[in-house]
């Protein structure tokens, strides 16, 4: 062990080493400098601790750091077309993409074209596959022309625009272009609804195309939802869990912990088998009468709505685009008998709706009038049908709710099964606050809530922090339930990753939405630091 | 989700000394539920008594996906898959599959020779066709006595109102819905390859867009149909005579406006046991295997010679096969047949119009 001078001199000690100009480097037992036998000790169980996590770190770098960076890459280059047509890659790289095609490029198309045709590898598909991309239809182009390429002779462009009229068309040029450029921003720019043109410019998707957006807005509604319902359901749990006598919340830990632990495929079925049209909830609905009260609560709740605040209820149904009930109410009176006697007896009945004073017509009769006016019978039937289709939206049509394989499903389904994540850091927070807290205020002469709102709740933050983070980053990536529960408007953005990797193929795709979710998720990460402080956290 | 049936031939005496000639393994994967059976009756289990083989039967959902994983990491698991035409064709375009030499196919049991017995666009580069099989509308007797006869009713929420299920594709849907809206089945692809075609079709499929409940493997169709939660849903034939011959479900097909199309099989590239793939996609398309799968499911079999073959469904002389086969002239006078080419240019764009479609 080393062996010090230090402290074993006499008080006197200080002054006689103030007088010494350079004290004599301490020393250990064996001779070594004590600095450097230190050094020595500290770096030994330095490698040690080092040695102990260098597993965990290289299956941090190969299972997550390499794999992340591989797709985040992924999503930026896309060389399907440069690897196996260089020819034409080089000769379209000089292109403006807006004037004339030149000779040179057929030349350099045909060649590559008879290269890929006699490659072992067959990838004339391929590349087809990714100019298709760019424009529909070029697929069949290419290997259509592939088959003719050996037999083309010079001048080229002539040879080609014979075998097939569309390579005089400039857009399959720029498709080939864009096609062409191995590290290109056009999947990433695909992934948020824009378009990487031969030019070089960024233009946003046609509508009719445009879907990622509204898709990463979903998916975050949802994720921001199911993160508020799990805090409103789960807050109240988790304080029983804490307050209650240790038998008590013990049935309680296990009835949170005994879904947590079942599979979650099973958890998603059961609520298939609650929900669905012909399930448990609605039939219980249906036998008892519920439904039909529902239904009628909100009628009466819109009657009074519009009855009360004419002005803010509109505003709050346009807003939220929730009118369905107000709609309904109009169509469960006047409106209703109006539209049924349309779809039923068709022209007789518009022609006798035509004959009322305009003032005594309802809404529904002067919307269907005015298109039987312009447009005939057959277009007021139809908007007959729209209007009666919209009424029947959510069980007064048909009695029952369509609770499950839409977005409400997707909510009542992920916030089942995220619950758990949001209880149990709630309940090891809670489990640390001290009760006699809540008592000294109420001695002080707080009143219950202000005890809980000034006292508690402040404490109780921390947990909530965790479990929001927790499950807002689970909800946003979610995938089985929305796949199984979703229908149309309840997918989220990995129903549609996981579409471009097993059905369109376009992986490259896939990895640009994969890379922009994860930088949403690293923005939330950064937002939740800076309003909660990521050191407030607590998971127990 | 993979169901892994793992199939071990018959160990009888007899068979235990064919075993130890040929002795091997096959993974075979096809589209589940009562179509692998039909596969499994009619050409595993003859194919194991005869060669020894043991074979691994694998579920799939379809595409290319998997195929493509597993070429291009170089780990080949499947040696021979189930596919739908257009997925050959793109298949073998893109290399995934082995190209075939179709010589090695007998003649039929006939003795027709193999390129003429087999049913004109079935045979391919990469590809042999095992079945026809066609999408169609199936409603339940028993909720709709006077039931839907056209595909115009299909779109028809006045006539028939109630829930659709539809394939949660742009595939067939478009195609029916083209048809329902008045489009000769010839000129469909005509009018789909525009853009007023493609706005045409949607604008049909919006008519019924609230009432559709979509569904994506083979086998939830006639379940949606038995749960109630449809009244009428489009569904590949051979599940919903399934469901009617071995279940006793009250479904009736409506075959107008059917879209027919192929099933075939192909070999991956690199396929570890091709050699035995090989052996048992000759083995399985010869006429008598043909034959007997259209005893078990009602898919049209690919050779000419094998419908002499086909008489009624296993364990019930008193349903015969021929008249709930999409091919049957009673059923196919406003047919359309799946055209791979026009799907294999396209689908990257309708599948996007079809999710921005349904997004909105």
């Amino acid at each position: 062990m080393a062996v010090t001078e230090v402290g074993t001199d006499a008080p006197g000690g200080e002054a006689r080493k103030a007088k010494q100009p350079k004290p004599a480097p301490l020393l250990a037992a064996d001779g070594t400098p004590l600095r450097k036998k230190l050094r020595q000790a500290l770096m030994l169980s330095r490698m040690r601790a080092f040695a102990l996590v260098a597993p965990l770190l290289l299956f941090i770098l190969i299972a997550f750091v390499i794999p992340i960076f591989a797709f985040m890459v992924q999503g930026f280059y896309d060389n399907e077309y440069a690897k196996f047509m260089p020819r034409s890659t080089e000769a379209l790289a000089d292109w403006d993409g807006e004037s004339e095609p030149t000779e040179e490029m057929y030349a350099a198309m045909v060649a590559d074209l008879v290269a890929a045709r006699d490659h072992p590898d067959r990838p004339i598909g391929r590349v087809a596959t990714r100019v298709n991309r760019e424009l529909s239809g070029t697929r069949s182009l290419f290997t259509s022309t592939a088959r003719k390429a050996a037999r083309m002779e010079a001048p080229f462009k002539d040879a080609m625009i014979k075998a097939d009229k569309d390579w005089a068309d400039i857009e399959t040029w720029q498709a080939v272009k864009v096609a062409s450029t191995a590290w290109t921003p056009a999947y990433y720019a695909a992934s948020l609804d824009f378009k990487y043109t031969a030019t070089g410019d960024i233009v946003r998707q046609s509508e009719d195309r445009r879907i990622h957006v509204t898709l990463f807005l979903r998916t975050l509604e949802i994720a921001f939802t199911v993160t508020v319902l799990t805090i409103l359901l789960g807050y109240p749990v988790a304080w029983l869990m804490a307050n209650l006598p240790l038998r008590t919340s013990n049935l309680l830990l296990i009835l949170v912990l005994l879904p947590f632990w079942t599979s979650i495929l099973v958890r998603t079925t059961a609520w298939i088998a609650m929900l669905q049209g012909q399930g448990v909830l609605n039939d219980v609905a249906d036998w008892s009468g519920i439904n039909s009260m529902i239904v009628w609560a909100e009628l009466r709740f819109a009657e009074l709505g519009d009855m009360l605040w004419p002005s803010v209820w509109q505003e709050i149904a346009n807003r939220f685009d929730v009118n369905l009930a107000y709609d309904r109410l109009a169509l469960a009176s006047l409106c209703a008998n109006d539209v049924n006697q349309v779809l039923n007896q068709g022209q007789g009945a518009l022609d006798g709706l035509a004959q009322r004073a305009a003032a005594d017509l309802t809404d529904c009769a002067t919307e269907m009038l005015a298109i039987y006016n312009a447009n005939g019978v057959e277009a007021a039937v139809a908007k007959a049908r729209e209007l009666k289709a919209d009424a029947g939206f959510a069980g007064y049509g048909d009695e029952r709710f369509s609770m499950i394989y839409n977005k409400t499903g997707t909510l009542i389904a992920m916030t089942h099964i995220l619950l758990p994540f949001m209880v149990l850091p709630l309940y090891s927070v809670m489990k640390t606050i001290k009760p006699s807290y809540l008592r000294a205020a109420k001695s002080l002469g707080a009143t219950n809530w202000v005890a809980f709102w000034r006292v508690y709740f402040p404490q109780s933050v921390p947990g909530i922090g965790a479990g929001a983070l927790l499950v807002f980053i689970l909800a946003i990536g979610y995938y089985i339930t929305p796949a199984l529960v979703g229908g149309q408007d309840g997918q989220m953005i990995s129903n549609f990753i996981d579409f471009h990797m097993r059905r369109s193929l376009n992986w490259p795709l896939a990895a640009a939405m994969g890379g922009v979710l994860l930088i949403f998720v690293l923005f939330f990460y950064w937002l939740y630091d800076r309003i909660v402080g990521i050191d407030n956290m607590k998971l127990g | 989700m993979k169901l892994k049936h793992i199939l071990i031939g018959a160990v009888s005496a007899a068979t235990l000394s064919s075993a130890a000639l040929a002795e091997g393994q096959l993974t075979v994967v096809s589209w589940g539920g009562a179509y692998t059976k039909s596969q499994v009756e009619a050409y595993h289990k003859p194919f194991i008594a005869e060669t020894g083989v043991q074979i691994i039967s694998e579920d799939y959902n379809g595409g290319l996906a998997e195929v493509k994983a597993q070429v291009e990491a170089g780990n080949v698991t499947w040696d021979i898959v189930d596919v739908e035409l257009s997925d050959a064709v793109r298949g073998c375009d893109e290399g995934l599959f082995e190209p075939l030499d179709l010589s090695m196919l007998p003649a039929g049991a006939d003795g027709t020779p193999a390129e003429e017995d087999f049913i004109e666009g079935t045979l391919h580069e990469c590809a042999v066709a095992n079945i026809v099989w066609s999408t169609i509308f199936a409603y339940d007797t028993t909720v709709l006595a006077e039931g839907p006869t056209t595909i115009e009713d299909f779109f028809d929420l006045e006539k028939f109102p109630g829930k659709r299920g539809m394939r949660k594709s742009p595939k067939a849907n478009l195609e029916m819905a083209l048809i329902a809206d008045g489009v000769d089945p010839a000129e469909v692809y005509d009018v789909l390859a525009t853009e007023e075609g493609i706005a045409r079709a949607f604008a049909k499929l919006d008519t019924i867009k609230d009432q559709i409940v979509w569904w994506e493997a083979g086998a939830q169709p006639p379940q949606l149909l038995a749960d109630g939660e449809v009244v009428m849903t489009t569904a590949y034939n051979g599940r919903v005579f399934n469901a009617f011959a071995a279940e006793g479900k009250p479904f009736k097909i409506v075959w107008d406006g059917q879209i027919w199309d192929l099933d075939l099989w192909a070999i991956p590239k690199g396929a570890p046991n091709a050699e035995l793939a090989k052996q048992f996609l000759v083995f399985s398309t010869e006429t008598e295997q043909l034959a007997a799968q259209a005893s078990w499911i009602s898919y049209g079999p690919a050779r000419k010679s094998s419908a002499a073959l086909v008489s009624h469904y296993t364990d019930r002389p008193d349903l015969p096969m021929a008249e709930h086969m999409p091919t049957a002239p009673e059923n196919f006078t406003r047919a359309l047949q799946n055209d791979f080419e026009f799907w294999a240019d396209r689908q990257d764009e309708l599948n996007e119009v079809f999710n921005a479609w349904l997004a909105q």
